[in-house]
């Protein structure tokens, strides 16, 4: 097959690894898990000649040698990794270590009557058969190796499920924290969300790096949103220099439901974003906002696909992104309306500010619309700072460093206008004027 | 304060100031005119320190320290301003909030503390009442959404802010109504004072109606071509510039 390289990771190992995860002794899971690791095994790594993948080579990921980190999770001492939690929420929070869940480092509060909130492991490990049909779905991401190969070696997550007419008013954070170490670590974290009808919930998540070194994360995130359901979701990539990230997160949206994402990347060597969201109900909408900040040979890939398969649904989308030295980033968002979704309002704005002349964005909008009453836009530019802007700033005695600063912060002032939690908003402008300072 | 000796200035390789001279005391407010094209803006650039207006011959001195040796911030620090024909819009920076780091920017060059929020709202308070501006408009963007008429008022607010020693008004008349042309002039004369000297460039006379110059140059060619008092501007207004703009060419051609 010409789109397999060579190097597939595990690909002799599968057998002994899959025994040590849990619910092994579960006969649904070790046949999803074995029936999931053929199929990434038949699909192979992508390369560039696959469309999708066009523009973000894989080779550096198929090069190193990963470890499976289960329990070389499990093992890390936690002041090794209290300092870099994020700070921004506190009520309730889960931390994975190595993906592997650290009840030491979490703390929930009590949550409403209607939630439950539990780690993916020790639900497997019971062998929560209600969640057979949750973890077998998603078929629109059935040619997707990492996909696959996350179902094949899934260990822990989280799995949350907002009761009918819940509203949960502190936010849900999910943090990953990675520690590299000896050997390179790669873990597939999976997390269920379910928000039921009505519900209401915020959910942060945050991958970051304690130890430096290389490793892989491949997280997939499901997410279900019933009728009239809202959910908010705050993604940070802060993953360490040498590291790769993996991610998936697919969505499906109920008639009245909401989805607002909300995705900032700034770490990793390579890292690739997905987001798939489907709007499967009437009047059902969502809103992908994202952030892109790259320097050194950082390779940051975003590729989203909204699916409006309903009539009067709504999305928006808006990424943007700052690039400098040798920084690539790559933007693929393809909206497809379907026949029957009339009345469609779709709009898509990827922006790219190049500080360098070796730095790179490839952007793609695709529309493929087959309904004929729909409103959709869409919208790219890449360009460099303005001369006459910065001129204009220096002439009032700001130095050069704090004028570029000042007009990266401005291009970069609307990813945050549209956040509605103050939290996220704030946890940006953060991780922004951190970025900044080593310009 | 400021002393131009035979400046020529070249802009992508094309010659546009041709030995330029200008001396203008402290205090003293003069006026440039000239046709466009003249090179007025160009001589506002300099001044300002702009890049990729290339010096190739001549000098600028400022309070006696040579001028083309700065950056464009550090004479913004020292005292010198540009109020710019064309304000730059930039969206996402609030107005208050650059104005604020700009004014601490000179103070701190200059040794004096730097103003925390509660000081510079009082300042900007004192300075915008003077200049008819409201505090809805200072929440905006820098410039964005500005008329022609609230950005020159604006650019005369960022000067009574930062409170130059030498300001360079680049057609700061240009766009106005007479309303905002009076609110304007009337701004900048308040700030006129025995240590802060102004070039005003303009190509008509009728700013000067309201802001009286000391000395009124002709720019023309590249060069100075008449100097005189106020009633110079009067003389423009009623001959034009054809006659200055036919001996500019005639001594281009016999240098040639």
């Amino acid at each position: 097959m010409s789109s397999v390289t060579t190097g597939l990771p595990y690909a002799d190992r599968f057998p002994a690894i899959v025994t040590a995860l849990p619910g092994q002794g579960v006969p649904w899971l070790r046949e999803l898990r074995e029936g999931a690791f053929a199929r990434f095994a038949r699909l192979g790594l992508p390369t560039t000649r696959v469309e999708r993948w066009k523009y973000t080579n894989l080779n550096p990921l198929t090069k190193a040698t990963f470890e499976p980190a289960l329990r070389n999770g499990q093992a890390i001492p936690s002041e090794a990794l209290a300092d870099v939690l994020p700070a921004e929420t506190a009520a309730h929070r889960l931390v994975f270590a190595n993906g592997a869940f650290r009840g030491d480092l979490s703390q929930v509060g009590r949550l409403p009557d209607g939630v439950t909130l539990e780690s993916l492991g020790a639900a497997l490990a019971r062998g929560a058969d209600a969640l057979a049909p949750l973890l077998e779905h998603a078929a629109r991401s059935a040619d997707n190796p990492f996909f696959a190969l996350n179902t094949a070696l899934m260990a822990d997550g989280c799995v949350l499920r907002i009761g009918r007419g819940v509203a949960v008013e502190e936010p849900i954070h999910l943090v990953f924290v990675a520690a590299g170490g000896d050997g390179a670590p790669a873990y597939h974290p999976r997390n269920l969300i379910l928000a039921e009808r009505d519900s209401r919930a915020v959910l942060f998540e945050s991958h970051v790096d304690a130890g430096g070194g290389t490793y892989w994360s491949n997280p997939v995130t499901q997410v279900t949103v019933e009728d009239g359901a809202a959910l908010e979701h705050y993604k940070f990539q802060e993953e360490g220099p040498d590291a790769f990230h993996i991610a998936l997160t697919a969505v499906e949206i109920a008639a009245r439901g909401r989805y607002d994402s909300f995705v900032l990347t700034s770490g990793g060597r390579l890292s690739r974003q997905e987001i798939e969201a489907v709007l499967d109900g009437e009047r059902s909408e969502c809103r992908l906002i994202g952030g892109y900040l790259a320097r050194g040979r950082q390779h940051i890939d975003n590729t989203t696909e909204i699916v409006h398969a309903k009539p009067h649904t709504t999305s928006k989308e808006i990424y943007k992104g700052v690039l400098d030295e040798q920084a690539r980033a790559v933007f693929q968002g393809r909206i497809v309306v379907e026949k029957d979704a009339q009345k469609t309002d779709g709009h898509q704005l990827n922006r790219t500010l190049l500080l360098s002349d070796h730095a790179e964005i490839d952007t793609k909008p695709e529309l493929e619309i087959y309904a004929d009453d729909v409103k959709c836009s869409h919208g790219a530019t890449a360009g460099e700072l303005e001369e006459s802007a910065l001129f204009y700033l220096r002439a009032r005695g700001l130095d050069e460093s704090a004028a570029r600063r000042m007009l990266i912060e401005a291009f970069l002032a609307d990813l945050g206008e549209d956040l509605p939690h103050a939290a996220a908003r704030a946890a940006l402008e953060r991780r922004v004027s951190d970025w900044l300072t080593a310009i | 304060m400021l002393e131009v000796k035979n400046l020529h200035v070249t802009v992508d390789g094309k010659p546009i100031l041709k030995g330029l001279d200008l001396s203008v005391g402290a205090g003293e407010v003069h006026a440039i005119m000239g046709p466009n094209g003249s090179g007025k803006s160009t001589l506002a650039y300099v001044l300002a320190g702009r890049d990729g207006y290339e010096v190739t011959e001549g000098s600028i001195l400022y309070q006696g320290r040579d001028l083309l040796e700065l950056s464009p911030e550090e004479r913004a620090r020292d005292g010198i301003f540009l109020a710019f024909q064309y304000p730059v819009e930039i969206p996402g920076v609030a107005t208050t909030s650059f104005l604020k780091t700009a004014v601490n920017a000179v103070r701190k060059h200059r040794g004096e503390p730097e103003l925390d929020a509660m000081e510079f709202m009082k300042l900007m308070r004192e300075k915008r009442n003077l200049l008819g501006i409201g505090e809805e408009m200072l929440r905006r963007s820098l410039n964005v959404g500005f008329s022609g008429g609230e950005k020159k008022r604006t650019e005369v607010l960022q000067m009574a802010l930062l409170d130059p020693k030498l300001a360079v008004l680049d057609e700061t008349d240009s766009g106005l109504d007479i309303d905002a042309l009076k609110v304007v002039a009337d701004g900048v004369n308040a700030l006129r004072s025995p240590d802060r000297s102004m070039v005003l460039i303009t190509h008509y006379q009728r700013l000067l109606n309201y802001i009286v110059p000391d000395r009124v140059h002709v720019l023309a060619g590249g060069r100075i071509a008449k100097s005189g008092g106020k009633e110079l501007a009067l003389q423009l207004e009623k001959e034009g510039y054809g006659a200055f703009v036919a001996k500019a060419a005639e001594s281009a051609g016999a240098a040639a």
